[in-house]
């Protein structure tokens, strides 16, 4: 990328954006990413981690993706926040997507701002952050992305593409733009399409971070300022969405955070306030606002049967790729009717498929927690596909 | 649906080698309400390219877990989505009696399969008989053990019942097989009476072409 003036405070902001703690493939002008927008990004960069060791016959890489709020580090230490990957639980030497048998790839998407080309990159043409002069992108755009990922590091097919929710859209993607180089797909706590109560939700966090004065029109990086506080309202009220009431009752009632009684004033007088504002404020000392913008504008664009006259199972047609479909139970962000739509499309088209719903009451982000029954699935998914696929036991 | 069905310890359920033996290898088969998914990985096993659908989400969940393609579904409203022809065989292994409306059920199957092989408890076995002519009760048994208000089966039938069903729905009966009380095949060349009368299992293989032939039983 050019070498650009930037005031220290941005350039730090910038620093995961332009120079991540991750591996980086390069696809120059002669390389463009097409948009479904209708125009080429180039240049443009993709970061990425791997977790265990490509087989010699290729043949053992899983894709992993991420979701909204997600990024490459999935099965290592974050380099900002500092905490565990957020999917130590599911990825590493003997979990269920086992390092030790597979080739982890783990990207950041498009879009995104942990060193992917998004709005917080430099757009080479002005020397400044995109901001909103990045195209819009989609879902499909991003699994495009992750093929030229893929032809990168030579590797043909995927023994296995999984992810949840923003995630799963991109697993379903996948199967759908590039069935034979899938052998294996996991959706986890996904949808075909993105719902009217989803696009609305989204759109509430959107306009929480434009209306927030330190937005500046998208503007924000090269002006010095930042959105914090309409990132931090928009981060509040989507994680309401990822729990579920069975959840927040369990972890926070009504009890007061610190405090005996009310103080009859504003202060996060209960434990949930406190615990949606520090979700908010952890929040957006990791992600570009904008790139939520975009990231969000994705996922409401996802149908998936759009291109297929609105006939799902259209889109699976002849697919020979192996699906296991996993939903939550108290997960009303993606519920399990959404899982299950999936599922009779792939019916509808013979496809291979495994479907289980698991009984949680983690809500939505139950994907991402201790759910003992998740792994054994996850695990005999892949053990089988496996064993199909000639892997080594 | 039935417990304690005759098994070597640590073997395959006799009534589920029955339902294999039908089945010709590498062919594509549903196994409709396949509880844990023991009778699928033992067709698997055999070379057989299997799927299940389970009302219990805890069978499918232990199927999955055990690498089978099993989804959580159920036979009397679940069926209808799946086209014509997609399966060669289609399975309802001791699970006819638990649903709501068994003969579209059976239809279903056989607009989906070329073939179905149903397996289910015979109701007209003289135990039951006996029970319920002697006791006047519900009739209760090793292999039936509910009570009448906790059963999950609310549609038993009668191999006679089951052979006119098959006609009414146009179903050619190609193999009969009926299981005594030891989960032993009747191997007797004996008249339908006899078998509705004794066998406490039957396992019919039905295809769709109609037909008034009679079974050949083994």
């Amino acid at each position: 990328m050019a070498e650009v003036r930037l005031k220290p405070d941005l350039r730090d902001r910038l620093s995961e954006a332009e120079n991540p703690h991750s591996q980086i493939a390069r696809f120059g002008p002669d390389q463009p990413l097409k948009l479904d927008a209708g125009v080429e990004l180039a240049p443009f960069q993709i970061a990425y981690q791997t977790y265990g060791t490509l087989n010699s016959a290729r043949s053992n890489a899983v894709l992993i993706c991420h979701a909204l709020t997600g990024d490459q580090h999935a099965a290592n230490v974050h380099p900002v926040t500092g905490k565990p990957g957020w999917w130590e639980t599911m990825v590493g030497p003997g979990k269920p997507i086992d390092t030790d048998r597979y080739f982890v790839i783990s990207p950041n998407v498009v879009g995104a701002c942990m060193g992917t080309t998004g709005p917080a990159s430099i757009n080479n043409r002005s020397g400044r952050p995109y901001g909103l002069e990045f195209p819009v992108v989609t879902i499909r755009d991003m699994v495009r992305a992750q093929a030229m990922l893929l032809d990168h590091l030579g590797i043909e097919t995927l023994f296995a593409v999984a992810g949840g929710s923003m995630g799963a859209m991109q697993v379903l993607q996948w199967a759908v733009t590039y069935p034979e180089r899938v052998f294996a797909a996991l959706p986890i706590a996904g949808a075909t399409r993105h719902s009217a109560q989803n696009i609305a939700f989204h759109e509430v966090g959107r306009q929480a971070v434009m209306a927030d004065p330190e937005w500046r029109g998208g503007r924000y990086l090269a002006e010095g300022t930042n959105p914090r506080r309409g990132l931090a309202v928009a981060r509040m009220a989507a994680h309401i969405t990822y729990l579920s009431d069975a959840a927040l009752h369990r972890k926070f009632g009504r009890r007061f955070q610190d405090r005996a009684m009310p103080t009859f004033s504003f202060d996060a007088d209960f434990e949930v306030e406190s615990y949606l504002r520090h979700q908010g404020s952890s929040f957006v000392e990791r992600f570009d606002a904008n790139s939520y913008l975009y990231l969000t504008r994705a996922m409401d664009y996802f149908d998936l049967a759009a291109d297929f006259d609105g006939v799902l199972a259209e889109a699976f047609r002849g697919t020979k790729t192996r699906f296991c479909v996993v939903s939550f139970t108290s997960d009303w962000l993606f519920p399990t009717p959404e899982s299950r739509a999936i599922v009779h499309a792939l019916n509808a088209s013979s496809a291979r498929v495994s479907f289980a719903e698991i009984v949680t009451d983690k809500g939505h982000d139950a994907f991402l927690l201790d759910e003992p029954e998740l792994f054994a699935i996850v695990r005999g998914f892949l053990g089988s596909a496996g064993a199909a696929r000639g892997l080594a036991g | 649906m039935t417990a304690n069905l005759s098994r070597a310890p640590g073997a395959a359920r006799v009534d589920h080698l029955v339902v294999a033996e039908m089945v010709a290898p590498g062919s594509r088969v549903l196994d409709v309400g396949c509880g844990d998914g023991e009778l699928l990985r033992l067709l698997e096993l055999r070379g057989v390219d299997g799927r299940g659908i389970e009302l219990s989400r805890e069978g499918v969940n232990a199927s999955v877990a055990k690498g089978l393609a099993v989804i959580q579904g159920d036979a009397d409203t679940d069926l209808a989505d799946y086209p014509n022809d997609a399966f060669d065989y289609v399975i309802l292994s001791q699970t006819l009696q638990a649903t709501r409306k068994p003969r579209e059920v059976i239809e279903h199957m056989l607009r989906i399969g070329r073939h179905a092989v149903v397996s289910f408890p015979n109701f007209g076995h003289w135990k039951i008989r006996v029970k319920l002519l002697l006791e006047g009760q519900m009739p209760r048994t090793k292999n039936l053990p509910d009570t009448w208000y906790d059963t999950p089966n609310i549609h038993f039938c009668t191999i006679k019942d089951f052979r006119q069903t098959c006609s009414l729905v146009g179903a050619k009966m190609e193999k009969a097989v009926a299981l005594n009380a030891w989960g032993q095949q009747l191997r007797l060349p004996a008249p339908w009476w006899f078998w509705n009368l004794f066998g406490e299992q039957a396992v019919f293989l039905l295809s769709r072409r109609p037909s008034s032939g009679s079974a050949t039983r083994i």
